[in-house]
Order: structure tokens, then C-alpha cells, then sequence
């Protein structure tokens, strides 16, 4: 992909220079995204290594089937956003705004099950608040739910976030609002912010579903 | 003292300054300059907000058993000033104010690396601290600026929600400032301004960008955390459940330790420009000062535990951090020992702005060597939580990066705003601040040492003498800190023309007209010379 | 289909199988206490494909893969600074 066609701002002087910067400027964003679920996974790591029995067992409650279609979903929509962007930087608009609409589809999927899932959660007496009492609402059990309770939202959130980004970059892109390859920049950026919420489940699956073994 | 005051100067015609006059020109500005004023306005705003609450603290302490404020109103007015002075003044205060605006210009580019998101952090700030006036509106919160649990999730009857809500969004403004330090730093320096070349304040602030972006998002979850204990009632760190109070106090302080190094070396880094400066002389050790600010940035990362001697933290983890934060303290005497080469035989000058780096070098001095005390296991075991700490972090974050931002302050203002102010009052400032400082503060020293306990105002009547001379010093200190607005303001339609460089001083923001232009230098520069490079090229006319 | 694409598609088809590996360790016989390490490891390589192939940092300058792994290193002090106190409160 060559750079001489990028749209230069002013305080850059050459387009490489820009790119690698707005490379490392998304990096950067990500690292502090690293940081944020990172703490919140270490914390939960920790409670599995303090309490191993109860977690085990409160995670043999969680709903295993659906999170491993949820993570097929996932990793799907990122190859439907890496094509996009394949797409992007050969100028291609119709078809970086197809990758992007089947991931937004796929995310979308994935919601609804997560929507599903916390259903039957809380059919189930996991979620706080039901008032039903459970043995999973003592203990260290409901400590290990809970924390999947907040890791999932959060997720959910960014994942939420990322519909909104993809959705925003399609539009533009096919509206010619945004340029392609020229603007090309825009979809490898939103994409990047997509495969990062993709990376996050990925350490979010085996951390809490597969912690029942 | 002036012959002719223009209304505007020739320079100030065609500065940063005079480009858009509308309220939009500088609400929608991507002008780093720019951006760099709105948030010394509002950080001066929390400034009095904080400062609000620390006289009514020093007030209500004059008397040990009768007090204007209810205990709980007490707890209120400490909560509001640490959250305020932490979150809304110190840690943006140099950086967003003094670091927007120079770092482009020192490393000679026309701006940051990402203007608009330049922009969408001081918005994001300022709803922040919309959100903290609503909470102060409300009735404020008890929980004191460190929110700890269970208190704070299970039992405060304050606005926790709000407060903590509050904290995050302003969070998100700080990260965006780091990332787009980092960014610029790397990326957009002027040709032949290598790493080499950087002066000591771009590094202090690069490194200082680092902590900004690996800290931040942990306060985030983990107040997020707190939000969800305390909304949804989860127990996350509810012993009844299983949970582990002190795993907040991990991840809380795991941020916070590391913020205050956020306040302190942007603080360092003014410090060097003005020692430098003030000597007329390049600086002492340029590796040294700059491998320490990036030490310091590192290992203090690796400290956090000092906080929680006396938590129920395990003796092992204990004596690791202590060891630790024994360390820390190297990189920062390095720094001192360098400052103080540098005026070795240097040709000195005592104006304003010099006055406040020398004073933060002693007050820091000070501070530091208390934080040594404190590191020790078996001292803190007496001290922790009484205002042995409190005197120690305000001279760090008071004596040592308040005065740095003053220095930087009247160093700077003549190329922010092109005009000179009266050295006369300057100097009054810087001496009636020190002079303050040392009477509110020093006196607590004593009171933790002879056991007063932070976060109380009920306290045993000989200790009382002790509280009124530090209430004393800090009506003083207020005088100080109040002075600046008179002649600083004042000087902006009355003071002379400064021209590009009144101090005489090496470094590429004073090649440039004061106030500079909009894209910052008439020529893109080229660097040849290293950083601190005396004597001076002359390279024309002033003004 | 272009290289490009089809080397997109096989990293897609290596992290399907990597799903199932990961499924397949959580149902298996193994021991108990090899199955997380596993299963992080499992996560590890997942995550490396994408961070490598889908968030090109295989076409990025050196310095640029620093800052996006630079995270991951800082994450590491955190974990087992924590756990070194919380593994030894036991032990006085």
C-alpha cells in the first residue's frame, strides 16, 4: 500500500510519519485498554488461585456452549473486519463496507446471546439482586460470578462501542465522505479498536467458562 | 514603569493569540496554545475550589474540641480538597497547561501529534469537573480521596457514585494527554533534534506520559469496581463473602502511587529549564537527569505497597516494597545532586521564576528525606496515617510541584502572553510562599510525630499550638498564592513588550516571537547544537 | 483470491482450530492443574495471530511493536507484585 496518496495533516511533514504515528497513537490507546481489562483479569486470576474449588464449581454454572459459539462469532466478525480493511487499502469501498456490515451483523449475534445468556443466569438465581436464594450467592462462588457478571458488561460495552465505530466507517466510507485508500487509515483504525474487543473475549473465555474443569 | 503600554503589541498581532477573536476561535481551536490556556483556566478554578477546602480545614483546626463543622462535614471538606487538588489541579496542572504549549515548540514542530484529540481531552476534563461540582453541590462525600472499601462500598452515605463517575471521565483526559505526549515526542521532532538534543522537560514529560497511560486504566477498573460493589451490591471486596478489601487497596494504589510521580516530574522538569537558566549555564549531568526521569517513572510502579504497611499486607510483600521504595529515592537525589552542579559557578539570577526552583529544591529535599522515614517498616508502623505523611506528600506535591508550577508560571509567561511582569511582586510571591509553606507545614511534622492522626479535627488541647501556627502560615501562603493574579493579570494589557527571549536563555521556544505565531516559527527550525548550548546564539534582534 | 486474503482467511481457520483445541483441553482427562495454564496458553496463541496478522504489527517499524506489546510487560509487575503478598499473608 503505497502512502503517497494519504490526506497529510499539518503538523505532519511526510505521510509515512504520519502513519506510523497514528499506528502508535492507536497502540498506545490499546496498551491503556491492555491495562484496564488486564488489572480486572488479574484480579479475577487471583480469586481462582485463593478460592480454586468454588470457582471451579461456580463456573460449571455458566453457560458454556453459548460462549463457545459466541467466540466462533467473534473471531468470525474479525476476519470479516480484516478483509474490510484488505479491501480499504485497495480503494475497494462496496466491499470494505460488506466486511464491515457482517461483522456488525456477527457483533450484533453475538450480543443477542450474550442477552440470552444473562436470561438464563438469572433465571437461574446467579445474578445479584434476584433475591431467590442460591448457594451460588455466598461465598466465593458469587464472588467469581460476579466478577464475570462486571468482565462480560464491560466487554459488552466495548463491544457495543465497536458496532458504533464500524457502523461509523462504513457509512463514511461509502458515502465517499472518507476516501479510499487515500483515507484508508480511518477502516485499519477501526478495525484495530474490533480486534482488540476479539483479543479481550479471548482471555474472558478460558478465564471464567473454562475455569470448570 | 512603562513608557508606552500598547494596546497590542506587533508581535501580538499576529501571534496565536490575535488568530480568531470569537468565542468558537478558541472553544473549537486545535491550537496547542491554545488548548494550553483553556486548561490553565479551569485547572485555577479547581485551584481555588481545593484551595477553598484546605482553609476550611486549617480553620476548623484552630480549635481542638469546638468546631464549625459537623465530623462529618469535616470528612466531607478533606474528601473534596484531595479529590480536587489530586485529579483536578496536580496532575494536569503542568502537563496540560505548560506541556501543551511547549512541547511542540521545543522539539520545533507546529503542534501535537493528534490536535483534535488535544481538544476532546480538555472537553472531556471539564465535564469531569462538572460532574465533581455537582458532587461538591450535593453535599460531597466522606470517604477521603482514597475511597477504601468497605467504607466507601458499604457504609459511606455520601455521593460515592457521582464522585467516582467523576474521577474515571477525568481519568480518560489524562490518558489522552499522555498518549499524544508519547506520540509527538516520537514522531514529530524537528530535524537534528535527536533523544540527545531534548531538553530535560520534554523528557520529564515523556516519561511522565508513560506512567499517564499504564496507570490510569487501572484506577479506572478499578473504581469501576467499586461502583459495581456498590450499586449492585457485589462483593468483590466484602469479606463476608470471601472478598478482599485489601485487593483494593492493590489495585487502587497501583495508580496512585505512580500518579504522584505524575505530579512530580513535570515539577522536575521545570526545575531543570530554570536551574539551567537561572545559571546561565548548560545543565550538569544531562544523561543522568534524563535516565532518572525515566527511572523514576519505571520503578515507581514498583513501590505501591509502601501504603499498606499496616493493612494486614504480608510482612514478605512488605519488606520487598520498602527495599523498593528505598530505591526510588535514588533517581531523585541524582537530580538534586545535578540541579546543584549546575548553579556551581554558574552566573546566577534571581528573578521570580528562579526564586520558585530553588525553592522546590529544598522543599523537595525535604520531602524526599520524610519519604525515606516513611519507607522504613519499623518508623511508618508509628507514623502511617497521621500528619507526619500529610506534612511529607505537601511538600513533595506543595513545596516541591506547586512551586514548579509558579516558577514555570513566571518563566514563561512573557512568550505565552508576549508581555513582561513587575519582577518586584514576583519576588514578594516566591518569599511569601516559602515562608508560608514552612509555617503551615513544618509544624506538621511535629503533630505526626507526636501522634495527631490524619482525618480527624478532634485532637488533645497541647497539641492546639501546634495546629494554630500552621493555620498561620497557610492565611500567608494564601496571600502568596494570591498574588500572582494582581500583577500577572495586570501585566497583560500594561506590561512591555517581551520580545523573543527576555531571559537570555537557550532553548528553541525562545528563537520563536513572543507570543509565537499560530504554526509556531516563522521557519521550520533545524537543530545543530545540543540541548543548553551557552553561550547563546544571537540570531537577531529582540522583539 | 489474492495472497493477501487468503493468508487472512487460514488465520481465521488456525484460530477455529485453536477454539477447539481449547474446548477439547477444558473436556479432557489431563490433570486438573495443567488445564488452565493450558487453556492461558491456548488464549496466548490466539491472541498472537490476531495481534500479528489482523492488527498488522507484522508490517510495523520495530518501535511501534514495543508500544503495543509495551502493556502486556506492565500487566506482568501488577499480577506478581500482587500475588506475592497475597500468596505469602499466610505465612506471617
Amino acid at each position: 500500500m503505497t502512502a503517497e496518496h494519504v490526506t497529510l495533516a499539518e503538523q505532519f511533514v511526510q505521510p509515512r510519519q504520519q502513519r506510523t504515528a497514528d499506528f502508535m497513537g492507536m497502540y498506545v490507546f490499546l496498551g491503556t485498554e491492555t491495562m484496564l481489562f488486564g488489572a480486572l483479569l488479574a484480579l479475577v486470576f487471583a480469586y481462582r488461585l485463593a478460592h480454586p474449588a468454588e470457582s471451579a464449581e461456580a463456573a460449571r454454572h455458566l453457560k458454556i456452549w453459548i460462549a463457545t459459539a459466541n467466540t466462533a462469532v467473534l473471531l468470525t466478525s474479525s476476519l470479516a473486519v480484516a478483509l474490510g480493511v484488505h479491501a480499504a487499502r485497495a480503494g475497494r469501498r462496496r466491499a470494505l463496507a460488506l466486511g464491515f456490515a457482517a461483522a456488525i451483523l456477527l457483533g450484533v449475534l453475538f450480543l443477542g446471546l450474550k442477552g440470552y445468556e444473562y436470561l438464563q443466569d438469572f433465571k437461574e438465581g446467579l445474578g445479584p439482586g434476584t433475591g431467590a436464594p442460591s448457594l451460588l450467592r455466598v461465598g466465593p462462588a458469587a464472588l467469581f460470578i460476579d466478577l464475570y457478571f462486571v468482565a462480560t458488561s464491560l466487554h459488552a460495552v466495548h463491544l457495543s462501542v465497536g458496532l458504533g465505530v464500524l457502523g461509523w466507517t462504513a457509512i463514511r466510507v461509502l458515502t465517499q465522505r472518507t476516501r479510499v485508500p487515500q483515507q484508508a487509515i480511518v477502516a485499519e483504525m477501526s478495525g484495530l479498536y474490533w480486534h482488540f474487543v476479539d483479543v479481550v473475549w479471548v482471555f474472558l473465555f478460558p478465564i471464567f467458562y473454562l475455569a470448570r474443569a | 514603569m512603562t513608557v508606552a503600554a500598547p494596546l497590542l503589541t506587533p508581535e501580538e498581532r499576529v501571534s496565536y493569540l490575535a488568530a480568531g477573536a470569537t468565542l468558537r476561535s478558541w472553544l473549537a481551536t486545535t491550537d496547542h496554545k491554545r488548548i494550553a490556556i483553556l486548561y490553565l483556566i479551569s485547572i485555577t478554578i479547581f485551584f481555588f475550589i481545593g484551595g477553598t477546602a484546605a482553609a476550611l480545614i486549617r480553620l476548623d483546626l484552630l480549635q481542638p474540641t469546638r468546631h464549625f463543622l459537623t465530623n462529618e462535614g469535616y470528612n466531607r471538606t478533606f474528601t473534596l480538597h484531595g479529590v480536587v487538588m489530586v485529579w483536578f489541579f496536580l496532575i494536569p496542572s503542568i502537563p496540560a497547561t505548560f506541556g501543551n504549549f511547549l512541547i511542540p515548540l521545543m522539539i520545533g514542530a507546529k503542534d501535537l501529534a493528534f490536535p483534535r484529540l488535544n481538544l476532546l481531552s480538555w472537553y472531556i476534563y471539564v465535564l469531569g469537573g462538572a460532574v465533581t461540582v455537582y458532587v461538591l453541590i450535593a453535599g460531597g462525600v466522606d470517604t477521603g480521596w482514597t475511597f477504601y472499601t468497605p467504607l466507601s462500598t458499604m457504609f459511606a452515605n455520601g455521593h460515592v457514585v457521582a464522585a467516582a463517575i467523576a474521577i474515571i471521565i477525568v481519568g480518560f483526559s489524562s490518558i489522552l494527554t499522555g498518549l499524544n505526549f508519547i506520540v509527538t515526542v516520537h514522531k514529530l521532532r524537528a530535524p537534528g533534534m535527536t533523544w540527545g538534543r531534548l531538553p530535560i522537560f520534554v523528557w520529564s514529560h515523556y516519561a511522565t506520559s508513560l506512567i499517564l497511560v499504564l496507570a490510569t486504566p487501572v484506577l479506572a477498573v478499578t473504581l469501576v469496581l467499586l461502583l459495581a460493589e456498590r450499586v449492585f451490591h457485589v462483593g468483590i471486596f466484602d469479606p463476608s463473602l470471601g472478598g478482599d478489601p485489601l485487593l483494593y487497596q492493590h489495585m487502587f494504589w497501583f495508580y496512585s502511587h505512580p500518579a504522584v510521580y505524575i505530579m512530580l516530574l513535570p515539577g522536575m522538569g521545570v526545575v531543570s529549564e530554570l536551574v539551567s537558566a537561572s545559571a546561565h549555564k548548560r545543565l550538569f549531568g544531562y544523561w543522568f537527569v534524563a535516565s532518572a526521569s525515566l527511572a523514576i517513572a519505571a520503578v515507581g510502579f514498583l513501590v505501591w505497597g509502601h501504603h499498606m504497611f499496616v493493612a494486614g499486607q504480608s510482612l514478605y510483600a512488605s519488606v520487598i516494597f520498602s527495599f523498593l521504595s528505598i530505591v526510588v529515592a535514588v533517581p531523585s537525589a541524582i537530580k538534586v545532586y545535578n540541579w546543584t552542579a549546575t548553579l556551581y559557578k554558574g552566573d546566577i539570577t534571581l528573578d521570580a521564576p528562579f526564586l520558585f526552583a530553588m525553592s522546590f529544591i529544598g522543599l523537595f529535599t525535604i520531602g524526599g528525606l520524610t519519604g525515606l522515614m516513611l519507607a522504613m517498616l519499623a518508623v511508618d508502623v508509628h507514623v502511617h496515617d497521621t500528619y507526619f505523611v500529610i506534612a511529607h506528600f505537601h511538600y513533595i506535591m506543595v513545596g516541591g510541584t506547586v512551586s514548579a508550577f509558579f516558577g514555570a508560571l513566571h518563566f514563561w509567561w512573557p512568550k505565552i502572553t508576549g508581555r513582561l511582569y513587575s519582577q518586584f511582586w514576583g519576588r514578594i510571591s516566591a518569599m511569601l510562599i516559602f515562608v508560608g509553606f514552612n509555617l503551615t507545614f513544618f509544624p506538621q511534622f511535629i503533630l505526626g510525630y507526636l501522634g495527631m492522626p490524619r482525618r480527624y479535627h478532634i485532637y488533645p488541647p497541647e497539641l492546639q499550638v501546634w495546629h494554630v501556627l500552621s493555620s498561620a502560615g497557610a492565611s500567608i501562603l494564601a496571600v502568596g498564592y494570591g498574588l500572582p493574579f494582581a500583577y500577572l493579570l495586570y501585566s497583560l494589557r500594561n506590561g512591555r513588550a517581551a520580545g523573543r527571549n527576555p531571559w537570555g536563555v537557550a532553548g528553541l521556544e525562545w528563537t520563536t516571537p513572543s507570543p509565537p505565531p499560530r504554526e509556531n516559527f516563522l521557519k521550520p527550525p533545524v537543530v545543530t547544537r545540543e540541548a543548553y548550548a551557552y553561550p547563546i546564539e544571537e540570531s537577531g534582534h529582540d522583539g | 483470491m489474492g495472497r493477501e486474503t487468503r493468508q487472512l482467511i487460514l488465520v481465521w481457520a488456525g484460530l477455529m482450530l485453536l477454539l477447539a483445541a481449547t474446548v477439547a483441553v477444558t473436556f479432557s482427562p489431563l490433570p486438573t492443574v495443567v488445564k488452565p495454564g493450558m487453556n492461558l496458553l491456548i488464549a496466548g496463541a490466539k491472541a498472537a495471530l490476531i495481534v500479528w496478522v489482523y492488527m498488522h504489527l507484522r508490517e510495523q517499524p520495530g518501535l511501534n511493536r514495543v508500544v503495543a506489546l509495551g502493556a502486556l510487560a506492565w500487566l506482568v509487575i501488577l499480577v506478581a507484585m500482587t500475588l506475592t503478598d497475597v500468596a505469602t499473608r499466610a505465612l506471617i
